[in-house]
């Protein structure tokens, strides 16, 4: 029951924060540090999330290592979201894979 | 000015749906080992449409968290919507309603957000719904897949599914650090908070949801300050 209620919680926040101020906004900001916080903001919660969080995601380190190393490179070279994860999840599977045999 | 609906829409949102479909596929499968069941996963995908925010959701659900840390950590995970919305109310064609306002709010997220706001002219309803409808089902239907069929995979493979949505936040941190010296700051800054919540013994009663927004918005304030964006700057 408390899972319906998280549910609800989530749902009703998130569409909240999408909807005020595309249905009623209707000037400009123009503080600069208001701007640089909205601005920066999707880059540091990707952040904490991401690092440590993804190097115990496949339940093992060497795995995660592998995965995590891929995805900085294709990171680099800028590649698209969807290649970057899948590559990510191909060395950690294989990685996984080989490991058992050292 | 170019004239473009419901079936233009479709089209520009096909290749966000698939890689909806394969990201939630790997969420759902991480979330499952959470502990959270399948049939709230694909509730929670079909309503809430967010892949950073449901990581932190199912997060703070797994440890029991209180509802104002989820609401509060939502909130905060979330606050990027509200400036995409506020950028997207500039390119709203005029004949926009405040019904279809609110009908077209549900599908701002990163990505259709950046196909939204590229897009040339004035943004019509039909387009914003056509736009949103495959990123939609695709995340739901992922979350689907991954939450029921996801158990039919070999453990490796699902343990190594874990990584993806992790791959995919890194796909969107990397190119922003490379490009703009405020977020690499930001993502530094946040980063190195988090570990110090997370390891130092003396903040262990902080939990994870909690944790996510005080070093989130330590880092972006840390970073905003030392490089402030100016009006029109930055592609938000």
């Amino acid at each position: 029951m408390k899972l319906y209620l998280y549910l609800l919680v989530m749902a009703g926040v998130t569409y909240l924060v999408r909807m005020l101020p595309l249905a009623f906004f209707r000037k400009k900001i123009t503080s600069p540090f208001l701007l640089g916080v909205l601005h920066y903001m999707p880059f540091a919660v990707l952040g904490t999330m991401t690092v440590p969080a993804i190097f115990t995601s496949t339940g093992e380190p060497i795995s995660a290592v592998a995965g995590f190393v891929a995805a900085l490179l294709l990171g680099l070279k800028r590649r698209s979201l969807i290649e970057v994860a899948l590559v990510a999840t191909a060395a950690a599977y294989v990685t996984s894979l080989i490991l058992p045999l050292f | 000015m170019e004239a473009y609906g419901y079936r233009e829409g479709l089209r520009d949102g096909l290749p966000i749906g698939l890689g909806y479909l394969s990201v939630s596929f790997g969420f759902a499968i991480w979330a499952v080992k959470q502990g959270i069941p399948g049939l709230i996963l694909v509730l929670l995908s079909g309503t809430n449409l967010t892949s950073a925010g449901q990581v932190a959701g199912v997060t703070v659900m797994a440890a029991g968290g209180l509802l104002i840390e989820l609401a509060l950590t939502e909130l905060v995970i979330n606050l990027r919507y509200a400036l995409m919305s506020v950028t997207l109310t500039q390119k709203l064609s005029p004949r926009f309603s405040l019904l279809q306002r609110m009908a077209a709010s549900f599908f701002v997220t990163d990505e259709i957000f950046a196909v939204a706001s590229t897009r040339k002219g004035l943004l019509t309803f039909p387009y914003m719904m056509g736009l949103g409808c495959l990123p939609w089902i695709g995340w739901t239907l992922g979350t689907a897949l991954g939450a029921f069929a996801g158990t039919l995979l070999p453990a490796v493979l699902s343990a190594a599914l874990g990584i993806a949505i992790y791959g995919m936040f890194m796909a969107i941190l990397v190119p922003g650090a490379l490009e703009e010296r405020g977020v690499l700051l930001a993502i530094f800054a946040a980063v190195s908070l988090g570990l110090v919540l997370r390891y130092v013994p003396l903040f262990s009663f902080l939990s994870e949801g909690f944790v996510i927004i005080i070093s989130a918005v330590a880092g972006a304030c840390v970073a905003a300050w030392l490089k402030p964006v100016k009006a029109g700057e930055g592609d938000l």
